[in-house]
């Protein structure tokens, strides 16, 4: 069939499990621990500065860049929080969410034919992004290593001579983080093997069970990594949709070309609130990171107990049960329990090939949920 | 705060195997911990928050903010006076202050005519207190913490990466 759609947007795979989502919208009074964002709202108190800015009548444009304020004020909790300094003025630019972080990342660092290592399971627009870049992605299964991406693995993708590895961490579907030593020994093994890190850390401040440490942090990483972060995950601000990238100059430079051509700058009333999160936001933060860290305990228990292996994951708010003992697939698995009981989880071949027997459960949903939701899946097994 | 206690005050009737798990410690040592609060007085009580903004029946009550003054005695300073008064069944609440008054109270009656007595007959003749403030209370938007509202929820939607 001919079509007016450009060959590259053809080439890209559509999701696989598009009706199994169609399925789930379509249901009412579904428990969804389908769901990839914070169940919190925005704390009040970064509301509050949005609509007092509109109050106030800032209905611009910003700079393309974004407000300075706000870039300084990313600039200054950086360097407090992880002692890693960025310029405001040259380092530090505003984006529409990670989302569009990673996609002027790869624009702006990719060549036609350029190799992009992407781990799976892993969060689903890197690779297509990757494409879309002119780029291509090369999957890499982290299965055998608790899903951990270790430079014995990374080794037998050198010859490839990959430009750049996109790392997410705590990682989208697992959960699964780095500490500082496996992060250093893959900055060492990307630095001599001349690989950029596109890092993915906007799950970072939802880390529990050590320091999260961002890659940029670690020694010779500065000028080798793009940092990709945003608000979303942290403040509960997935709507508002602000997001941050640093950088070296000469990348961030490249990345702001795109996006005043495309973007210009992100909303600013988003961007007001989103400062406002920095001054005020972090008690909510932590408060929130708590509350998720009992969750997380109380789902991890309940699963293995039904005799779902799964492994504590270090951060985010994800967790990636095997299923295979109960000798159904995923997907066959997830739309089931959907119909007999009503529950929404996101079959795991939705983050990379292989993972049919993985299923992502998201336990940013309220408590009473998530203890709802365990006693359904029990009935279910049964 | 303990984790125990802020699980607590969200929810009185999260149950010791919940918070166990939700803690990744062992039922046996949170009962021994609740049991300590309980013993210390750090846990004084579990109740249900209950909106009485929506409840309009025959027994439902006024409230009144009572500003009140007193002459502080010798030795016992505001204690003595201050618990003759919160000793009454009608003070839900009794805070010290500083500043322009001495004592808030929080009394509750079943009409207006009820609290006005309680402050004319038991409150302003005590010989200590040397004069009242009464304000009644017009409408509760927010409790402790609890915003008194019914709101509809925003659904987020039901699936997403």
């Amino acid at each position: 069939m001919k079509t007016i759609v450009s060959k590259r947007v053809q080439q890209l795979q559509p999701s696989g499990i598009r009706a199994f989502f169609d399925l789930v919208l379509g249901m009412k009074d579904v428990i969804s621990l389908g769901v990839g964002e914070p169940d919190f709202v925005t704390p009040w108190n970064i509301r509050e500065a949005g609509i007092y800015s509109l109050e106030q009548g800032f209905t611009s444009y910003t700079s393309n860049k974004g407000l300075y304020k706000l870039r300084l004020g990313i600039a200054r909790f950086l360097k407090n929080k992880y002692n890693l300094g960025y310029s405001p003025d040259e380092e530090i630019l505003i984006t529409v969410g990670a989302s569009e972080g990673m996609d002027l990342s790869l624009r702006a660092l990719i060549n036609p034919g350029d190799k992009v290592l992407v781990p799976t399971p892993g969060y689903v627009s890197y690779g297509p992004l990757a494409e879309l870049a002119g780029g291509v992605p090369i999957y890499i299964d982290t299965k055998k290593d608790n899903f951990k991406l270790t430079t014995k693995t990374l080794s037998k993708f050198v010859s490839k001579k990959p430009k750049a590895l996109i790392l997410n961490y705590p990682n989208n579907p697992t959960g699964v983080s780095y500490t500082k030593r496996e992060l250093g020994q893959i900055n060492k093994f990307l630095l001599k093997h001349r690989i950029i890190c596109i890092s993915d850390e906007i799950y970072g401040d939802l880390t529990y069970d050590f320091e999260h440490t961002l890659f940029a942090s670690l020694p010779g990483a500065r000028s080798n990594t793009v940092y990709v972060d945003g608000f979303s995950k942290s403040y509960a601000m997935t709507g508002w949709r602000v997001g941050f990238v640093c950088g070296p100059k000469e990348i961030i430079a490249a990345m702001t070309k795109i996006h005043q051509y495309t973007i210009m700058c992100v909303p600013i009333t988003s961007q007001m609130a989103a400062s406002e999160a920095l001054v005020t936001g972090r008690r909510a933060v932590a408060q929130m990171k708590r509350e998720y860290r009992r969750r997380r305990e109380f789902v991890v228990d309940g699963l293995n107990r039904l005799g779902l292996e799964t492994a504590l994951p270090e951060g985010a708010f994800y967790v990636f049960p095997c299923i295979k003992n109960t000798g159904m697939r995923a997907l066959e698995f997830a739309e089931k329990l959907l119909k007999e009981e009503k529950v929404a989880v996101v079959p795991g071949g939705a983050f990379g090939k292989g993972f049919d027997d993985y299923l992502r459960i998201s336990y940013a949903s309220s408590f009473e949920n998530l203890k709802e939701a365990l006693k359904r899946i029990e009935e279910f097994l049964k | 705060m303990d984790e125990i206690l802020e699980i607590l005050e969200k929810d009185a009737r999260a149950s010791v195997e919940d918070i166990a798990k939700m803690l990744k410690k062992k039922p046996q040592s949170i009962k021994q911990a609740i049991k300590k609060f309980e013993k210390e007085g750090v846990i004084l009580k579990y109740k249900t928050v209950v909106n009485k903004e929506l409840i309009r029946d025959t027994n439902s009550e006024v409230r009144a903010l009572i500003e009140v003054n007193i002459t502080p005695q010798k030795n016992v300073g505001f204690d003595k006076i201050a618990e003759r008064i919160y000793s009454f069944p009608e003070v839900a609440s009794c805070y010290l202050l500083s500043g322009t008054y001495d004592l808030l109270l929080i009394v509750e009656g079943k009409d207006l005519h009820t609290v006005a007595q309680f402050v004319a007959e038991k409150l302003a003749p005590l010989e200590n207190v040397r004069g009242t403030a009464t304000h009644f209370l017009l409408k509760k938007y927010k409790e402790d913490g609890v915003i008194l509202k019914h709101k509809d929820e925003f659904k987020r939607i039901a699936i997403s990466y």
